[in-house]
């Protein structure tokens, strides 16, 4: 088939930020499918819960200790996370690699508070189907912060490495840091589960 | 070639056509040999590859459906006892579901959707190719299970209690419930590449209203994948920790719920059917148009019925559940929302019959599956009304009426398309025409076939026939149509077996095709047939719905792009404006090794909790073996 030239793009960038990146796209989608997993998971657990004589069943509620700090550390880990994004918008190098090394120690620092956490739910997954709901939330979301802490400890390397000046590594960075919000927004519906509807 | 071509900034326009062809194809290619199968991320081979593995599948179900025809032919019969006869069915039901019907879906998606939205490869190459891998590894675990003994028996859908520690003891649920993750997470991958691809990488000026009719399907399709199959993931986790570790979800004697198990199955479930009838719906609008030689009619009404199917296909899943004792006010609400969604449904099939009664129509092969796809989907859609309400559901549950109902609506309404989309698509896939006499003999087959095995199925179901089971007494009155069923069921199987040679003999010695031999409209037969690697030289600039037809002679084209890399234009949202010149990743060795070690993980699981720990390290590893940039020009920006 004969062509026609009618348009020229050879002005445009060779990779775009945000929205005009295909990866951001993708980090979104798999935010939609894990959303959804978490979503059902909770309606699970709010299921079991209509269905129960009593809530929560057989055992006391858990101690609020472990997990109020687990939210409080997460909630102020998303401050400097929003700043390595913005740093990243601006391309600047240094700034990013102290931010990434400061979110690699903020994405340890949930998982030694988890260590605290599954013994303060005071029940076993295989106890009954509440604790079985519950140890299954915190560990999908233990999960979700393990991934994101290695993709996080991978990406710092690597801009400490000579692939880390690059247009496309910023867009990297600054899709981690969404998928890190991700995380932490994921985690306040479960925290409210686990910790205070067993309260009320 | 010129020195130009070798520099890493030489744009397209700086080459004659034939450097240029060179430039891209070398650019562009797939190493021939083992090593080259191994590591392509060239979404036209993974999709073919796909839909032959697919059909594969599809082969064998169908030789299993024949099995249990074998064995219900005549009463008291003796060839297959009720163990063997439980894991048949299972077997056929989830290898149809999870190994042939959802995956060649995606898989035409997979291969025509970059091509129709004017793009070189998919989003996420690397990813298709461990989707593939992946599926693979779920077909071969479900069927080698099988061949051992170890194939699942607790139905495709493995409701608690059947399938729970209590009553299933042995490996064989396990299986079903990791086949269910394998596919799911190959499922998923596509998806999100479908959604992203249609998304950023339409060509310019492709604005929403120019989208092909089955790129919009599959749009709609993965966007059904994503948001159905964390359901059943969340189902077959939950049943597997149940299994292994001692969890209680399905245990009502410490707060568990076996209803829980049904609701959460047919939450992917449901949706699940029109995940398979909705990439159907949109072939059929793709080939109406082409064999009625005019545009579809209703566009509009077409694209808002596949968005409406899409988000009502959530608000049906308990009518499976009619049975269980549900509160009245659900179920009415229940028969309500699935009586609804016949009305998507007719304002389809009414817009495809306005578009064949306006246009002059070309009874080719492909639309004669088309026209049996509209009777045979009618019929089933009538019947899937009957039973939407909960008294009929009542009688008729778990009986025959429900078998004949649901091959209507799924082999009619998917697989007639399907096999009519091959037929058109076939040419672009391989460069060659199917036959055309065979064709009419495979469809008449199949029609007849189909109708002679199935209706009287509806008949069986109504005389109280259970469905599942494997023997029946001869003082029962349906041996007779039992035994019609079985040789007519021969008849259909016949249509298959000619499908399959004609499409073997075809990609070895069919009529040379040409890039556009049914003078269609849409952009994937701008280019070659098989396209290249690169699939088009130059974007195409798109300024309507049918570009081929109204530009008649030349395409419109986009310059600019680099040769040297594996680069693309990623354009806007609604407009399709460009917007950058993207990189697209190269053939790798990750994805298969990362999909190896995945895949090692998930059956060790089912054996041992450790294999999580374990088994997610050398998971970690090649994944960041995939991510590591290296140094290629695709990474630069």
């Amino acid at each position: 088939m004969k062509q026609r030239i009618v348009l020229d793009v050879s002005k445009l960038p060779l990779h775009g930020f945000g929205a005009a990146s295909v990866t951001w796209w993708g980090t979104l989608g798999f935010m939609l499918i894990e959303g959804t997993g978490f979503a059902l998971v909770i309606a699970v657990y709010l299921y079991l819960m209509s269905l129960a004589p009593s809530w929560p069943l057989n055992a006391p509620p858990p101690d609020l200790l472990a997990g109020s700090v687990m939210t409080v550390a997460l909630l102020a880990s998303v401050v400097p996370n929003v700043l390595v994004s913005r740093w990243a918008q601006q391309q600047d190098l240094r700034k990013v690699r102290i931010g990434m090394v400061v979110m690699s120690v903020l994405g340890i620092v949930p998982l030694i508070i988890r260590v605290f956490e599954f013994p303060a739910l005071k029940v076993k997954w295989d106890s009954n189907a509440y604790g079985s709901v519950i140890w299954t939330m915190l560990g999908l979301h233990t999960t979700h912060i393990l991934t994101d802490l290695i993709d996080t400890v991978v990406l710092a390397v690597l801009m400490f490495s000579r692939h880390g000046d690059n247009r496309r590594r910023y867009g990297d960075v600054q899709d981690n840091a969404m998928y890190w919000n991700f995380v932490v927004a994921a985690w306040l519906p479960i925290y409210g589960c686990i910790y205070w509807l067993v309260r009320i | 070639m010129s020195d130009a071509a070798v520099r890493t900034e030489t744009l397209d326009v700086e080459l004659a056509r034939d450097e240029l062809d060179t430039a891209l194809a070398q650019t562009w290619k797939t190493e021939p040999g083992l090593w080259g199968m191994l590591t392509t991320v060239d979404h036209k081979i993974i999709g073919r590859r796909y839909i032959f593995t697919a059909f594969v599948f599809l082969a064998l179900g169908g030789v299993l459906a024949l099995l249990m025809r074998l064995q219900l032919a005549a009463p008291e019969a003796r060839m297959i006892g009720p163990d063997r006869f439980n894991q048949i069915f299972t077997m056929h039901g989830a290898n149809m579901m999870f190994l042939f019907a959802v995956p060649v879906m995606e898989a035409m998606g997979v291969y025509l959707v970059p091509l129709m939205v004017g793009t070189r490869n998919i989003a996420f190459p690397r990813l298709n190719a461990f989707s593939y891998w992946i599926f693979l590894a779920g077909g071969l675990l479900l069927w080698i299970a099988f061949a051992i003994d170890m194939g699942p028996d607790v139905g495709w859908f493995a409701y608690v209690p059947l399938s729970g520690p209590q009553y299933a003891a042995g490996k064989r649920a396990d299986i079903w419930a990791q086949m269910i993750t394998f596919t799911e997470v190959a499922a998923l991958a596509v998806a999100v590449e479908i959604v992203v691809t249609v998304f950023k990488q339409r060509a310019p000026g492709m604005s929403l209203d120019r989208i092909p009719l089955f790129v919009w399907s599959m749009l709609v399709t993965s966007f059904l994948v994503i948001m159905a199959m964390p359901a059943i993931m969340v189902a077959s986790t939950s049943l597997i920790l149940d299994r292994l570790v001692g969890t209680h979800f399905f245990n009502p004697a410490e707060g568990g719920d076996v209803l829980l198990w049904q609701h959460l199955f047919w939450f992917f479930g449901h949706p699940e059917v029109y995940i398979i009838f909705l990439p159907a719906v949109g072939m059929v609008s793709t080939l109406v148009a082409t064999f009625a030689r005019r545009p579809v009619f209703g566009y509009l009404a077409l694209v808002m019925a596949l968005i409406a199917t899409g988000i009502l296909a959530f608000g049906l899943w308990v009518h499976h559940m009619f049975v269980t004792g549900l509160p009245r006010l659900g179920e009415s609400f229940f028969t309500a929302s699935s009586m609804a969604i016949a009305i998507p449904a007719g304002i389809q099939i009414f817009c495809w019959i306005a578009t064949l009664w306006d246009g002059r129509p070309v009874f080719k092969t492909p639309l004669l599956f088309v026209i049996g796809f509209i009777v045979t989907f009618v019929i089933g859609g009538l019947t899937g009304v009957m039973v939407a309400s909960v008294p009929f559901d009542t009688q008729v549950h778990d009986t025959y009426f429900v078998v004949a109902h649901f091959h209507y609506v799924l082999i009619g309404g998917a697989v007639f398309p399907l096999l009519g989309a091959v037929y058109y698509w076939f040419p672009k896939f391989t460069g060659r025409m199917m036959s055309e006499r065979l064709g009419r003999w495979a469809f008449w087959l199949i029609f007849i076939g189909f109708h002679l095995t199935f209706f009287p199925m509806h008949i069986l179901g109504l005389e109280g026939m259970p469905r599942r089971i494997y023997t029946y007494q001869p003082d029962l009155p349906w041996h007779g149509i039992n035994l019609f069923v079985s040789v007519s069921a021969v008849i259909l199987a016949a249509g298959f077996l000619i499908f399959f040679i004609d499409a073997i003999i075809s990609a070895r010695s069919g009529k040379p095709a040409g890039d556009n031999p049914w003078d269609a409209p849409t952009l994937e037969w701008a280019t070659s047939s098989p396209p290249p690697a690169y699939n088009f030289a130059y974007i195409p600039v798109v300024g309507s719905a049918n570009p081929l037809w109204d530009q008649v002679g030349s395409l419109n084209v986009a310059s600019g792009l680099r040769t040297a890399r594996r680069e693309l234009v990623v354009t806007t949202i609604t407009v399709a404006e460009p917007q950058a010149r993207e990189s697209s990743p190269r053939n790798s060795i990750w994805p298969l090794l990362t999909a190896i070690a995945t895949s090692i993980m998930l059956i060790w699981s089912i054996f041992s909790p450790w294999a999580v720990v374990w088994g997610s390290i050398p998971i970690a590893i090649t994944l960041i073996g995939w991510f590591w940039p290296a140094g290629t020009p695709e990474d630069d920006a």
